[in-house]
């Protein structure tokens, strides 16, 4: 039960992390690999602003997230709508836009450790306990748990139930199409591909005040969200949650009955079984 | 086979410069052997990464979960079983190992297989951490007796077998097959060609040279540990350097192996904390300025001196099948 809990707890972080990486992938069609840096970047923020001015992590999302969107936004019109524009097929633009993101997380990276060193930074925010269902669980674990599925909500709304989510889903279905009804595409797409950026810097924020981050971690962030998505499906909100939640708990799962050294094979044992099993996504419609 | 007079001139100068590059250790010099060591080393994997990822365009960041395998079976091996046959037992697994990896995500997009190679090392190094940490061991001695120098002329061997395997490819049907994959994969599926199949088989070959070069360099290392043998930095630098060089020609990696060898040495002494930086330059470089790497540019030079006024027509013809 206790397992259980914990790894539901990472599990919204999680969703949070993949649901941004999802907007960027399903809708401009940036599989960005620099995704984990962003991230990284996010909870630097928070530890920043929490140790030098004692702000609330959970305020200085309010920061965190347009500055993310504005870089995201800036990343995409500067450096990938060429990559768009030049490509003559979604696979080249899949390969390009591989090793143009590669190269933006190394830079990423390369920055971060100049800017903070190697070290591993942590801090302690709302580190006290609190009881759930007779175990206990650290306060600042529930709280941005929550506040990743507030955030899961308002996407899931605002995706649904408004016209500019109207627009990205079909963007998301056909942006052919998409152009024909109408959308203005490259800009829903730029849109998109911020927003992504944005909730994943929050996603970063949120999870620093209770995992241990460093400038080079960002990949396995990365990796994690990717399968995520794959698993969830591209595109869909609601597998995306599925999958996450599913991959915390057996993260968990395994990091506490076998060794925690071993959270990436967890994570690929469910992959393999996704790719040999249903690779269209968890909820997704077998290809015809 | 049939020979053109242009293929023996390609073999000539390939048999000269592979007895030029053989003839390095002769110099005597410590120093610059261990640089060619290097650049042998990347010469091999860069090449037969090529072989692959030229044709198809898959990006593979996988190198050092296969050169640690290989790096593995030799540390594992070396007291019971003589040396030569570890570099085989290494490829064997190192092939097997893609095979495996190919039917899993190959059949699929080409988004499955970047994301699956891009954690593999990681994976079997958190395995193999994980089935020491069990027994109780941190790293392996391997104290052989084999020189510098040896290792050396058994990585320029390697690359000379690399080039002889990717020159019968690029003649056989599967070279031929691939080209029509990577040109347009629903094309090829539509004339009869398996491309799941002949995506997997040549997947096969970079997975068993790496692994490969890393049965033959367990024994420079003197001590191996999950972190040295599968350090995710050897993955990118292949990477790199093949596109760099381009993969539309067989020898086009090398091209990119040795100056980005150079570079490398020269800012890790110098700056050892800014290779990260330089690797994502050097991604960043080949996308927007070299798609088509270094040979793309000698062929736009080529082909600018040949047809100076249709200049942009032949670029763009080009581009396809690079």
């Amino acid at each position: 039960m206790d397992i259980l809990f914990t790894g539901l707890l990472l599990g919204g972080a999680y969703a949070l992390i993949a649901m941004g990486l999802n907007l960027q992938y399903g809708v401009a069609r940036i599989m960005n690999l620099a995704n984990g840096e962003l991230l990284v970047a996010g909870g630097f923020a928070a530890f920043f602003l929490w140790t030098s001015g004692a702000l609330s992590p959970f305020l200085t999302v309010f920061l965190v997230a347009p500055v993310a969107f504005a870089t995201s936004w800036a990343i995409y019109r500067v450096m990938l709508l060429p990559l768009v524009r030049r490509a003559r097929s979604r696979g080249q633009l899949e390969t390009d836009a591989i090793l143009a993101t590669f190269g933006m997380s190394f830079v990423g990276v390369g920055l971060m450790l100049a800017a903070f060193g190697g070290d591993y930074f942590s801090y302690s925010y709302l580190a006290r306990p609190v009881t759930i269902l007779g175990d206990t669980f650290a306060l600042n674990r529930v709280a941005s748990f929550l506040s990743a599925v507030a955030l899961c909500g308002v996407l899931y709304l605002w995706l649904n139930h408004s016209r500019a989510g109207l627009s990205i889903r079909a963007i998301a279905v056909d942006p052919d199409s998409a152009r024909l009804v109408g959308i203005d595409v490259p800009r829903m797409a730029a849109i998109a591909f911020a927003l992504g950026g944005a909730v994943t810097a929050v996603g970063g924020a949120l999870i620093s005040t209770y995992l241990t981050l460093d400038a080079s971690t960002g990949v396995m962030f990365t990796l994690k969200a990717l399968i995520i998505v794959i698993m969830g499906g591209v595109g869909d909100v609601r597998g995306t949650i599925v999958a996450a939640l599913l991959l915390g708990v057996i993260e968990t799962l395994v990091a506490s009955l076998i060794d925690p050294g071993l959270t990436l094979a967890a994570a690929y044992a469910l992959f393999i079984g996704i790719l040999l099993f249903r690779p269209q996504g968890l909820f997704g419609k077998a290809p015809t | 086979m049939r020979l053109t007079a242009s293929d023996f001139r390609g073999l000539t100068l390939a048999v000269l410069l592979l007895a030029a590059a053989a003839a390095l250790p002769l110099t005597g010099s410590g120093y610059w052997l261990s640089i060619g060591l290097t650049i042998a080393m990347f010469t091999v994997l860069a090449t037969s990464w090529a072989l692959f990822s030229g044709p198809t365009h898959y990006i593979s960041p996988a190198t050092a979960a296969f050169f640690g395998v290989g790096t593995y079976t030799t540390g594992l091996g070396f007291e019971t079983l003589p040396f030569w046959s570890l570099i085989v037992l290494a490829g064997v697994l190192g092939a097997v190992m893609a095979a495996l990896v190919g039917l899993a995500t190959l059949r699929l997009s080409g988004v499955y297989f970047v994301i699956f190679t891009l954690g593999l090392a990681e994976l079997i190094r958190q395995l193999i951490t994980w089935a020491q940490n069990r027994s109780g061991q941190k790293g392996l001695y391997v104290l052989t007796d084999i020189t510098e120098a040896g290792i050396y002329w058994l990585l320029v061997g390697l690359a000379a077998l690399v080039f002889l395997a990717g020159w019968l490819i690029g003649r056989s049907r599967l070279g031929f097959a691939l080209r029509v994959i990577g040109d347009d994969e629903t094309v090829a599926r539509h004339s009869g060609i398996d491309t799941a199949r002949a995506k997997v088989i040549l997947f096969m070959v970079p997975g068993a040279v790496a692994a490969m070069t890393g049965a033959i360099l367990a024994p420079r290392y003197v001590y191996i540990e999950p972190a040295l043998a599968f350090t995710p930095v050897l993955s990118f630098q292949v990477v790199i350097m093949a596109l760099l060089g381009g993969t539309g020609r067989l020898w086009g990696p090398l091209v990119g192996v040795i100056p980005f060898t150079l570079l490398w040495e020269s800012i890790s002494s110098n700056f050892p904390n800014q290779t990260t930086l330089l690797l994502g330059l050097a991604f960043l470089l080949i996308v927007y300025a070299l798609p088509r790497g270094f040979v793309g540019l000698l062929d736009d030079a080529r082909a600018g001196r040949w047809r100076r006024g249709s200049r942009t027509e032949t670029a763009a013809a080009d581009e396809a099948p690079a």
